[in-house]
């Protein structure tokens, strides 16, 4: 299935993409096309094949199949592409010996940012983390965790914001600052692909919503006034039943 | 715009040592393990079968060789918790400076226990490694080049293993010995007094294996982390 950017400027396209492990098939033939601004809320039981997805658009595996292209690079890319990329996974990416700020700092300097103290005070500034900024990570809770790898991932102002499990581990303030977060950069044009299990968070940012099933998007459609509780239900009979 | 790949290198080598000097864990281990090393070598020695000046050398590189293991073992240890490693690789950076970075740490830290190590071989053995300070210092880093270029790519190769602890020895090992003899060789002509046209053909070797050693680990690491 495909679905057809919101802004002239085609951001992720994809035709076919899949990978494969030795003989098993952990994403097939996904074909996708985002323009700026756009949102993919991406759902789907465990080893659905979505982080498997994530994982090629950021430039981090090798697509075995199909092709994409991303900010512009054709898949599996190079410096450029992961320049142009956020990436937040299912874990932390973060050293824990050392604290919030120099996590963050460690990243901007990485993508080249001039001022990148400034830089990392900001982001971690707008996850309401400034007063826990020079606590080594380790010794901060799973959800500030969270809120740092957050500020990591968008210190560099990224094109493209790839989030796997955003919200796990954050209280309610911490969900609101980052659903305002991702909402200010919709706005501001960056193409993002979210994967949660939350489907009324998910759907709150999208603009495209698909559910993955084993390694390929069962469904995949557009809009913005999501109606969650009905989506919900879609999604469980997809998921459980295959209808 | 992204640093340069020895930019991104000393900005990763600094990450790395600014870890361990929070930590601690793997100096003390390796200081430890070198201290108690040469302890145990100076009470199993017998002085009349065996002269220091044909002990010590052996002593002392076998020592930095089990003791830099340890070091190693953690260079890409502290990428595995949390998936840190993905900090590195989703960065516009060329995957070489990974290692070049990894590497410098590796190599601080394999001087550090060295320069802890050789006063204590001079001190127990009672051999005059200190009187014979640069030329030693300069063995000790090109061996320490060659040592940390080798087990730094394996290191990438074996801490996705479940047998991470116990392959890396395994793979690193024989890749140390060309390092290894010539480096133990010299210091040997060197406590003894010999020529420095003796010394000289040993370090020759040694530069020889560090270019070798430098150049096909740095082109070959890349593609011990691609998925």
């Amino acid at each position: 299935m495909t679905a057809t950017p919101s802004a002239s400027e085609r951001v992720i396209t994809t035709h076919g993409l899949g990978r494969r492990f030795g003989g098993r098939r952990a994403v097939s033939d996904v074909t996708l096309s985002l323009g700026a601004g756009d949102c993919l809320a991406l759902f789907g039981p465990n080893g659905a094949g979505k982080t498997t997805l994530l994982r090629m658009l950021a430039g981090l595996l090798r697509p075995t199949e199909g092709s994409g292209e991303v900010a512009g690079v054709v898949l599996p890319g190079g410096a450029t592409l992961r320049g142009a990329i956020g990436y937040i996974s299912h874990a932390s990416m973060l050293y824990g010996a050392l604290s919030a700020r120099e996590n963050v700092e460690l990243t901007a300097k990485l993508f080249g940012m001039r001022n990148a103290r400034e830089a990392a005070k900001h982001a971690l500034e707008r996850m309401e983390l400034p007063d826990r900024s020079d606590t080594p990570v380790r010794l901060l809770s799973r959800g500030m965790q969270q809120r740092v790898t957050i500020a990591r991932a968008t210190v560099h102002s990224p094109r493209v914001v790839l989030l796997d499990e955003p919200f796990t581990g954050l209280d309610d303030s911490g969900s609101a600052a980052l659903g305002a977060h991702l909402a200010t950069l919709r706005a501001s044009g960056t193409t993002m692909v979210l994967v949660t299990h939350q489907i009324p968070e998910g759907l709150a940012l999208a603009t495209h919503a698909a559910i993955m099933r084993d390694g390929a998007l069962a469904r995949m459609e557009e809009g913005e006034a999501w109606d969650a509780s009905s989506y919900l239900t879609v999604y469980r009979g997809l998921v459980t039943h295959g209808a | 715009m992204a640093p340069s790949t020895l930019g991104a290198a000393l900005l990763i080598a600094r990450k790395d040592l600014a870890i361990e000097f929070r930590t601690r864990t793997a100096f003390f281990s390796a200081v430890t393990f070198a201290l108690l090393g040469i302890v145990i070598f100076f009470f199993a020695w017998d002085p009349t079968a065996v002269s220091a000046m044909d002990l010590a050398p052996g002593v002392l590189w076998g020592i930095f060789t089990f003791a830099g293991l340890l070091g190693l073992q953690r260079s890409f240890g502290v990428e595995q918790a949390d998936r840190a490693i993905d900090t590195l690789l989703g960065a516009p950076i060329p995957r070489e400076s990974i290692y070049l970075g990894k590497a410098i740490a590796n190599f601080v830290f394999v001087a550090a226990v060295q320069v802890l190590a050789i006063p204590a071989v001079a001190l127990f053995y009672n051999v005059p490694l200190l009187e014979h300070a640069v030329a030693l210092a300069t063995i000790a880093v090109l061996a320490a080049i060659g040592l940390v270029a080798v087990g730094t790519l394996f290191s990438a190769m074996a801490v996705n293993t479940h047998l991470a602890e116990m392959l890396l020895p395994v793979l690193s090992l024989p890749f140390f010995v060309p390092i290894v003899i010539p480096a133990a060789q010299g210091t040997a002509r060197l406590l003894a007094g010999r020529p420095a046209g003796e010394i000289i053909g040993w370090l020759k070797l040694l530069v020889a294996f560090d270019i070798v050693f430098v150049a096909a680990c740095m082109l070959a690491f890349p593609f011990t982390i691609e998925e």
